[in-house]
């Protein structure tokens, strides 16, 4: 067993444990902390294949962003203690059965798809994922979607400024 | 220099993949508190965001993890605006159960 | 220029109709008279001019408007075919129409919608012509429904009556059975021939190579007479005739007396040569029409209203008229024709001016005595009724002695019963003469008051019709006949041998004249030697009653005819319509149950969405998998 194969299956084991956990904890403020936990996991494993500029940014987005925008709307809403009522049974068995359903389907897909190489992966032998060659790509193939993304946080920062203004009319 | 899938193999990245979608999908049907199916719908974007550099790695080409820039850039947005909804919600409901959000019936 | 005169020819009329549509209502009461009359007298005047060069040059004038429809080897023109049948017949309808729109700006000048009604004559003269003068049976046909149309809205005109709007219905009822059977004519002609075109029929029937057709020739000819008598009046659909007297006099005058009705008879001269081929068929035409004539004339015995007197008598004419068609004496049917449309037109529009003058009245029994007072009427309504009774040497027995003579040469049976209802004829006719303006005035002292002789311009026509009448014979004297000479083109090469005169042909005169002052005879001892008036509806008991009703034919098509036609609508009304309806309906309330049960599926929870969004998924993605 090379040493590789045992990182992944530790970092693989903890990212799965974490969203587990995530899904599965009462009080939200630990499902917040479990995720952030998730999301190192998964920045692991982008550092692991080698994608070092997408693992910074990982954690700078996810972590460094997003959650904090969680943590602060979970206490924005005093949601310490979670008394949650359970869902009616019913609704507990669907939402098994799918997750059994939706696994089977995307592994059967996957398994019965276009069948894993051998074991040799060819290798391109140049550096195809260092920042510098991304950077390239990114600006010159793929600069409209570029400049779209930049229109995309625009817009939806305008979004979020007008959903949370106070509506005059109402007070 | 040995592609590092030599020793990991790509069909491990794939089930982890999978797994980890089926546990965001199993996050929205099982929690009531919408925070929580939040943080599910991102465990589902992270999932196939690793898939992608999973393969972009396979396939020895960068477009894939351009892919998942652009992925990040939406998942950001995203959350901004649907937190921005969520807090209105709180604001005229005074929880955040979705199981109260039934006006739109019939 | 041909082309442009025949095009003012058909379209002056129709021009005066839209006039007194859409203006005659701002444009007061005189102007849409003489517009109305000035639209009807220049096709006269083009009628005439064309009548003139005809008689020079002899030769028919064919006009192509446009290619109508073409199949592959059926052509169809829209075209004007004038030659000398047709030119002779818009003389008469153009010039007889003139007189009586001259006669209406008096007659209807009291009424309210005098404009619809000189709009609805002037269409029916627009139809008429078209019929007249179409160059084919499809044409013709157009004006044929159109006329149709015209009798209905103009018998119906006093629409607030029901009555009337009844009589109105009937007759286009049944001129509608008799189109069917124009209809089913010229589709087996067509089916036969490929063309319906009549100069390109007459010369494929006579090229001659038909005589194994004979029975589908003989199925077309009697279609064609269906249609010929339902719109002529003969039986079995006659009995919109008198009923159709509920209209204004000018149009019993116009339409039933000179041109709507002799359409049928136009229509078989015109297809002469295909009857020619057809000879059991021109039989039961010969037969049909005279026993026609003689039931008319039986019914016209006993009836009390002047107008409906007229009207037997007039289906009694055509009976006579369709005699000599189905005896091929075509020339003599035209003739009678002719002097039928002068002398009735002028009894009816004598008949027109009593009731103007007596407000409204039209039963015989409260007239009498006004022969004192309205002398124009008198003595024209005196001399129409010598035309029609046969009396020498008015025009009236020309044609009516040619038609006799025809008969006693074919068949003897057919020629006694035409004259016995010749003798009727003169018999019903002078009854009505004697009841009418002999004796004393038998009405009420009120309308004694008002007696007074119509305005010119009711007599004026009176006047040019009676002098018609009295001539009229002059056209075709036996010996020297200028009609047979004129029509010569258009008939058959048999039937123009002139026979030559001899005593039995003078023995027929003079038995027919005999017969004629016989009948006037009787009459005359009737009413004015007994001094008898006919007597109350309560009290006609026996043979007379059965007359008095008709024979009860009304009553008859109404328990054969009508009443399981009622019931035939009934039964669909309530068993089929409602099974329609259900099923149609059912469409509905099936969608509807549908939706009832889909709108479950929208309750609102997102959980719920959710799963079923999830469901979704792996449903596509299985099929997407098993697909490939």
């Amino acid at each position: 067993m090379s040493s590789i194969l045992i990182i992944f299956g530790v970092l693989a084991a903890i990212t799965i444990a974490t969203a587990f956990l995530t899904i599965y904890s009462r009080n939200p403020i630990h499902s917040a902390i479990y995720l952030v936990i998730c999301f190192f996991s998964i920045a692991g494993h982008y550092l692991l294949l080698n994608a070092q500029f997408l693992a910074i940014v990982h954690i700078i987005v996810y972590s460094g962003a997003i959650m904090i925008l969680f943590l602060f709307t979970i206490m924005l809403m005093n949601l310490n203690k979670e008394n949650e009522v359970h869902k009616p049974r019913i609704t507990r068995l669907g939402a098994i059965v799918s997750f059994c359903l939706i696994s089977l389907v995307l592994i059967a897909i996957f398994v019965n798809s276009k069948p894993i190489t051998d074991g040799s992966y060819d290798v391109l032998g140049e550096d195809y994922q260092s920042i510098k060659v991304l950077g390239k790509v990114l600006l010159n193939e793929y600069m409209v979607p570029f400049e779209f993304a930049s229109i995309l946080l625009l817009v939806a920062m305008i979004g979020t400024v007008l959903l949370s203004k106070k509506e005059k009319s109402e007070k | 220099m040995n592609n590092i899938l030599n020793q990991i193999g790509i069909e491990n990245y794939i089930f982890l993949s999978v797994i980890l979608f089926c546990i965001g999908v199993f996050g929205v049907l099982y929690r009531r508190n919408a925070i929580i199916v939040f943080m599910s719908i991102e465990i589902m974007l992270n999932a196939v965001n690793l898939l992608f550099v999973a393969f972009s790695t396979y396939h020895q080409d960068a477009q894939g993890q351009v892919f998942v820039f652009f992925s990040m850039a939406v998942a950001a947005a995203e959350v901004a605006v649907g937190l921005a909804i969520l807090v209105s919600i709180f604001k005229n409901l005074g929880s955040i159960d979705i199981n109260n959000l039934k006006n739109l019936k019939g | 220029m041909e082309k442009n005169l025949a095009l003012v020819l058909v379209l002056a009329p129709f021009l005066g109709f839209l006039f007194n549509v859409f203006f005659g209502k701002k444009a007061g009461k005189n102007i849409v008279g003489i517009i109305g009359t000035l639209s009807v007298a220049v096709s006269f005047a083009v009628s005439l001019y064309f009548f003139l060069q005809i008689n020079e040059t002899k030769k028919p004038i064919i006009i192509d408007l446009f290619d109508w429809f073409s199949l592959q080897s059926f052509k169809i023109n829209f075209g004007f075919l004038l030659d000398q049948l047709s030119l002779l017949w818009l003389l008469f309808v153009t010039g007889i129409g003139a007189l009586i729109h001259l006669y209406s700006i008096s007659y209807m000048h009291d009424d309210e919608n005098m404009h619809k009604f000189f709009a609805y004559l002037n269409l029916f003269i627009f139809f008429m012509i078209t019929l007249v003068i179409g160059s084919n049976l499809l044409v013709m046909f157009i004006g044929w429904e159109g006329v149709g149309l015209c009798s209905y809205l103009l018998i119906g005109f006093w629409h607030k009556n029901q009555d009337y709007n009844d009589a109105a219905k009937k007759a286009f009822i049944m001129n509608r059975i008799g189109d069917l059977g124009f209809l089913i004519g010229i589709f087996t002609i067509g089916f036969l021939f490929s063309t319906i075109d009549f100069v390109d029929l007459k010369e494929v029937v006579l090229g001659g190579t038909n005589s194994g057709n004979t029975l589908w020739i003989g199925i077309a000819a009697l279609a064609l007479f269906i249609g010929a008598s339902g719109k002529s009046a003969q039986i079995p659909l006659y009995t919109w005739l008198p009923d159709a007297m509920a209209g204004p006099t000018p149009v019993s005058a116009l339409i039933h007396a000179a041109t709507m009705v002799t359409a049928g008879i136009f229509m078989i001269t015109r297809m002469n040569f295909l009857f020619e081929m057809a000879p059991l068929i021109q039989n039961i035409i010969a037969i049909v029409g005279a026993v026609t004539a003689l039931v008319a004339a039986t019914i016209g015995l006993v009836q009390n209203d002047i107008k409906k007197v007229l009207a037997y008598s007039t289906v009694s004419q055509l009976g006579l008229m369709f005699l000599a068609l189905g005896l091929g004496a075509y020339e003599v049917a035209v003739f009678h024709v002719i002097t039928h449309a002068f002398f009735k037109a002028c009894l009816f529009l004598g008949s027109g001016s009593v009731i103007h003058a007596l407000h409204g009245e039209q039963d015989m029994r409260k007239m009498g005595g006004l022969k004192n007072v309205m002398k124009i009427t008198f003595v024209t309504f005196l001399i129409a009724s010598l035309a029609i009774s046969g009396i020498p040497p008015f025009s009236g027995f020309f044609s009516k002695d040619e038609i006799l003579m025809i008969a006693f040469e074919n068949n003897i049976t057919l020629w006694i019963i035409a004259s016995l209802a010749s003798i009727m004829t003169a018999f019903y006719m002078f009854r009505l003469l004697y009841l009418t303006f002999f004796k004393e005035f038998r009405g009420t002292e009120e309308q004694k008051h008002h007696l007074h002789e119509s305005p010119s311009l009711i007599t004026f026509p009176l006047i040019v019709l009676a002098i018609l009448a009295a001539i009229g014979g002059l056209i075709s004297l036996p010996g020297n006949s200028w009609l047979h000479e004129y029509l010569a083109p258009v008939l058959p090469a048999v039937i123009n041998e002139e026979h030559a005169f001899g005593t039995t042909e003078y023995m027929l005169m003079t038995i027919a004249v005999i017969g004629g002052l016989i009948g006037i005879g009787i009459a005359f001892a009737k009413y004015i030697k007994q001094n008898q008036v006919p007597k109350e509806d309560a009290q006609i008991v026996g043979f007379s009653k059965i007359l008095y009703n008709k024979y009860y034919v009304d009553e008859f098509y109404e328990l054969i005819i009508v009443k399981p036609i009622n019931v035939l609508s009934n039964f669909f009304r309530d068993t089929i319509e409602t099974a329609l309806s259900a099923v149609v309906f059912g469409f509905g309330k099936a969608a509807e149950a549908v939706g009832t049960k889909g709108k479950i599926l929208q309750n609102g929870s997102i959980g719920f969405y959710l799963f079923a969004f999830v469901l979704g998924v792996c449903a596509i993605l299985t099929c997407l998998f098993l697909a490939k």
